[in-house]
């Protein structure tokens, strides 16, 4: 049921997902970061069950800390954090899966660009201009399909994530009125907006 | 839907005239949606060897990752390059290790022996059944057209750019008739010079 879609664009990624936290019929909280950080210029957005989806990012953001201990400081590229992120849920698939789809975005200081990568639950990845988990995909992908042109500026990024935003909140069966949207640029991961604070209890 | 259905996939290899080429389709799909359009499904392991790896996406990522590894094992300690028909024994194995709970990919070898540059093929199933052929091996989610493609348009002792022109020819007509299939195509063209690559545009949808 979740909404997790990002857009690369000239100089960063945004990610944007939904903030309900829902089981069956019941809502549960309407302020969660979906969103999680996991090194200075990288986030990502998941899609999944809560315990997959805190288990899973906290493992691979601590895991990322310890690489950059370990090693004199040295940080690992988006690629690099991305194929970590897929060795591990390819080693947990056949013995006990974590249940997240992710789209993971970061910023790399060596090429100046972001990336985004798109990774399911199955350990499958891809790096896309583009992308989003969940049922959003079926609203969300032609638009972005349509308006996504190479290097494209932050704010017309943001315009991109605006558009699906409405159609979702129009088109979708399930309401989701409030929505988390990150941007990952040269200055690292910041809120760009969300529709309720997480940090209110 | 199978499991070995669900990402979609369609690859040939096809042996010419002491050239041999390996073909095979873009998509990336989550059964009917298209994700991406340049999933990589066919990897260069050396110079003489090409793999195609069809099936599920995430273990034709961890496949290509173990063999990259295993070659690099055995380069080390044999101080040589792998031979084609080495490589496929070992995926061979590979697979079957995995008898009771496999890795859901069906691939194809595409090689060259490196002194003779007589083409070497072959195919297996998921659990490493092998198939050694001397025309071409298909793998994928629409093998009964690539099947019927191939064997319509192959001709023994082709030279690179006319087993170039047959390869392409034969998956873009076997994967427009295949849903999760298609949306462009990579060749690669196999001689004793080098490896030539050349993207196709098909029908895009």
């Amino acid at each position: 049921m979740d909404t997790v879609f990002g857009i690369q664009f000239k100089g960063g990624v945004v990610l944007a997902a939904d903030q309900s936290n829902a089981r069956s019929i019941l809502v549960y909280q309407n302020n969660l970061d979906k969103v999680k950080q996991l090194s200075s210029h990288s986030a990502m957005g998941v899609s999944g069950p809560n315990a997959d989806l805190v288990n899973f990012t906290e493992y691979i953001a601590k895991n990322l800390a310890l690489y950059e201990l370990a090693n004199d400081g040295t940080k690992l590229s988006t690629k690099a954090q991305a194929n970590f992120c897929r060795n591990e849920l390819a080693v947990a698939l056949r013995k006990g899966p974590y249940q997240v789809n992710l789209l993971l975005g970061g910023y790399d200081e060596k090429e100046m660009t972001g990336s985004l990568y798109f990774l399911d639950y199955m350990a499958s990845l891809q790096k896309v201009p583009y992308g989003s988990q969940g049922y959003a995909s079926s609203f969300c992908l032609s638009i972005m399909d349509k308006e996504y042109k190479e290097g494209l500026s932050e704010s017309d990024a943001l315009l991109i994530v605006e558009h699906s935003i409405k159609e979702i909140a129009t088109r979708f069966l399930i309401n989701q009125p409030n929505f988390m949207i990150k941007i990952i640029d040269k200055d690292g991961v910041r809120v760009h907006s969300f529709g309720a604070d997480p940090a209110e209890t | 839907m199978s499991i070995l259905e669900y990402n979609g996939a369609a690859m040939i290899a096809m042996a010419g005239k002491d050239c041999v080429g390996i073909a095979a389709d873009r998509r990336l799909g989550i059964q009917a949606q298209t994700v991406s359009t340049d999933f990589t499904k066919v990897f260069k392991m050396n110079d003489t060897i090409h793999v195609g790896l069809g099936g599920l996406a995430t273990d034709v990522q961890t496949l290509h990752n173990i063999l990259k590894f295993r070659m690099g094992l055995y380069e080390l300690r044999e101080e040589r390059e792998m031979t084609p028909q080495v490589f496929s024994h070992l995926l061979s194995t590979l697979l079957y290790e995995k008898r009771f709970g496999p890795y859901f990919v069906e691939p194809i070898v595409a090689g060259l022996d490196a002194k003779t540059n007589k083409p070497f093929l072959s195919s297996m199933d998921l659990i490493g059944a092998p198939v050694q052929t001397k025309d071409f091996v298909v793998s994928g989610t629409c093998t009964g057209n690539l099947y019927g493609m191939c064997e319509t348009l192959y001709k023994p002792d082709l030279e690179p750019d006319a087993l170039f022109e047959t390869l392409a020819q034969a998956l873009l007509a076997s994967v427009d008739r295949d849903a999760l299939s298609g949306w462009g195509g990579v060749v690669h063209i196999i001689t004793k010079d080098g490896v030539t690559t050349r993207e196709l545009k098909g029908r895009q949808d």
